[in-house]
């Protein structure tokens, strides 16, 4: 199984990339890892008439920290964010759930910037991002801005990246010390994208909430933010009545599609449950 | 679609040839430089019978084109035993425990314990089945595969591997 015909293009440089992308227009696609879109184009549910490989471009790889931010390349491998030690200390959800993430080979060739960018529901980061309030920095033919994540994701594959654009980066504000987190995956198998999942970033005061973000993974068309889920255990002790509560404030904002991965009701339901799951867990982990 | 020329070192040999765009690597390697010994599996990157290592990573070569691997360093099966030919410590551990029956998915699993090995050199068990996550066996139930891997790390850090095969 081989794609059909395409122009391959390395440009060294993101003006570079731009340029093609703008020049060669809609038959064109920027190509970081692969690993989702060559196997869509062997399947030739994509099929571009131009490759614009990222690969080239040395400034789009790197984590670094920039004041209380963290700053991710785009081309940055699920396997380099693994192996960063800064990672591990200030963002350790990113380290949790890239191990979630395929397996190791493709986390070899996976990158962050594609995971966050493609717009498949399925894909683990896009929650992250939400529950992080991460900012994406968009390069185009018409200058850089950022977008908020919060913002990006308009339906599966749609985002704010108009054409011509390419995501270069991620920044993250370091969450505070001590802060809990859980991202909690049901899959069938290695490899799989989530029958649900959920990501919770949380701090505790006193034995309490003090403050939550909780966003969800292949539950609807987008990732989303589930903004009542958080506010029904903020404040709590997460007992068994706030757990629930957020676990039904998070199933009225689901709308899973029923694929092989299990009717909508189920995929609801254990949606609630990674909620629950990942709420006990982050604050298991909060200090 | 006009071809481009790509240059890459294999097993420490250069080699040379003319690729498509749309050209995967794991063509490239068998049709163009004649080592056949990576397998073609489920060609979606689910499998990793495909798996060769390529500047220091384990990658699935049905999902890199062999115009990305222009100007890289390549191992292959072919390239996976020592400079006299004698067994590699994989190589051996893979026949001392009976980690294969088939042999489909052996090439890509020794070249993903190669590079398991080489950043773990000690993994447990546990690492050893996160390891491989990536290469499905349907033959051995993954038992002796773990157990070779075990055999080669015991090899390669100077200790006799004390378990029998299943």
């Amino acid at each position: 199984m081989i794609p059909g015909p395409f122009d391959y293009h390395r440009p060294a440089s993101v003006s570079d990339a731009i340029k093609l992308l703008a020049d060669l227009g809609d038959e064109a696609r920027p190509l970081a890892g692969g690993h989702s879109l060559l196997p869509m184009m062997k399947l030739r549910l994509a099929t571009p008439a131009h490759l614009v490989d990222l690969h080239g471009i040395a400034g789009l790889k790197g984590i670094c920290r920039d004041g209380d931010r963290i700053v991710i390349g785009a081309m940055t491998t699920q396997a380099e964010l693994l192996a960063s030690a800064e990672i591990g200390t200030s963002l350790p959800i990113l380290h949790e759930t890239a191990l979630l993430i395929a397996d190791p080979q493709v986390r070899y060739r996976g990158t962050l910037g594609g995971n966050v960018a493609n717009g498949d529901p399925g894909n683990d980061m896009p929650a992250l991002m939400l529950a992080l309030d991460a900012a994406y920095r968009l390069e185009g033919p018409n200058g850089v801005r950022e977008v908020a994540a919060r913002e990006f994701y308009q339906g599966a594959y749609f985002t704010a990246l108009e054409p011509g654009e390419i995501l270069t980066g991620i920044s993250i504000a370091v969450p505070p010390a001590g802060h809990g987190y859980a991202y909690e995956k049901l899959k069938r198998k290695v490899g799989d994208y989530a029958t649900a999942a959920a990501a919770v970033v949380l701090t505790m005061a006193g034995g309490k909430v003090a403050s939550c973000t909780i966003a969800l993974t292949n539950l609807h068309e987008t990732p989303l933010l589930a903004t009542d889920a958080a506010n029904a255990v903020i404040g709590t002790t997460l007992d068994d009545a706030a757990l629930k509560a957020a676990a039904t404030a998070a199933r009225a904002i689901m709308q899973p599609a029923s694929d092989a991965r299990g009717p909508a009701e189920y995929r609801t339901h254990v949606g609630g449950i990674m909620v629950m799951r990942a709420l006990q867990r982050a604050a298991s982990r909060a200090s | 679609m006009p071809k481009t020329h790509v240059t890459m070192k294999v097993n420490g040999s250069e080699v040379e040839g003319l690729a498509e765009p749309r050209t995967l690597l794991v063509h490239f390697l068998r049709e163009q430089a004649q080592l056949t010994g990576t397998h073609i599996g489920c060609e979606t990157s689910h499998c990793g019978a495909c798996t060769i290592d390529i500047d220091g990573m384990s990658v699935k070569s049905c999902t890199m084109l062999a115009v990305q691997a222009n100007g890289s360093d390549i191992t292959t099966i072919e390239g996976m035993a020592n400079a006299d030919g004698s067994l590699s410590a994989l190589q051996e551990g893979f026949r001392m425990m009976h980690g294969l029956q088939c042999g489909f998915c052996t090439p890509g699993m020794i070249l993903r314990a190669h590079r398991l090995l080489k950043e773990n050199p000690s993994p447990t068990e546990a690492e050893i089945r996160a390891g491989i996550s990536g290469n499905i066996c349907r033959c051995t139930g993954y038992q002796n595969i773990v157990k070779a891997i075990q055999y080669a790390a015991a090899k390669i850090n100077g200790v006799e591997f004390q378990e029998a095969a299943e």
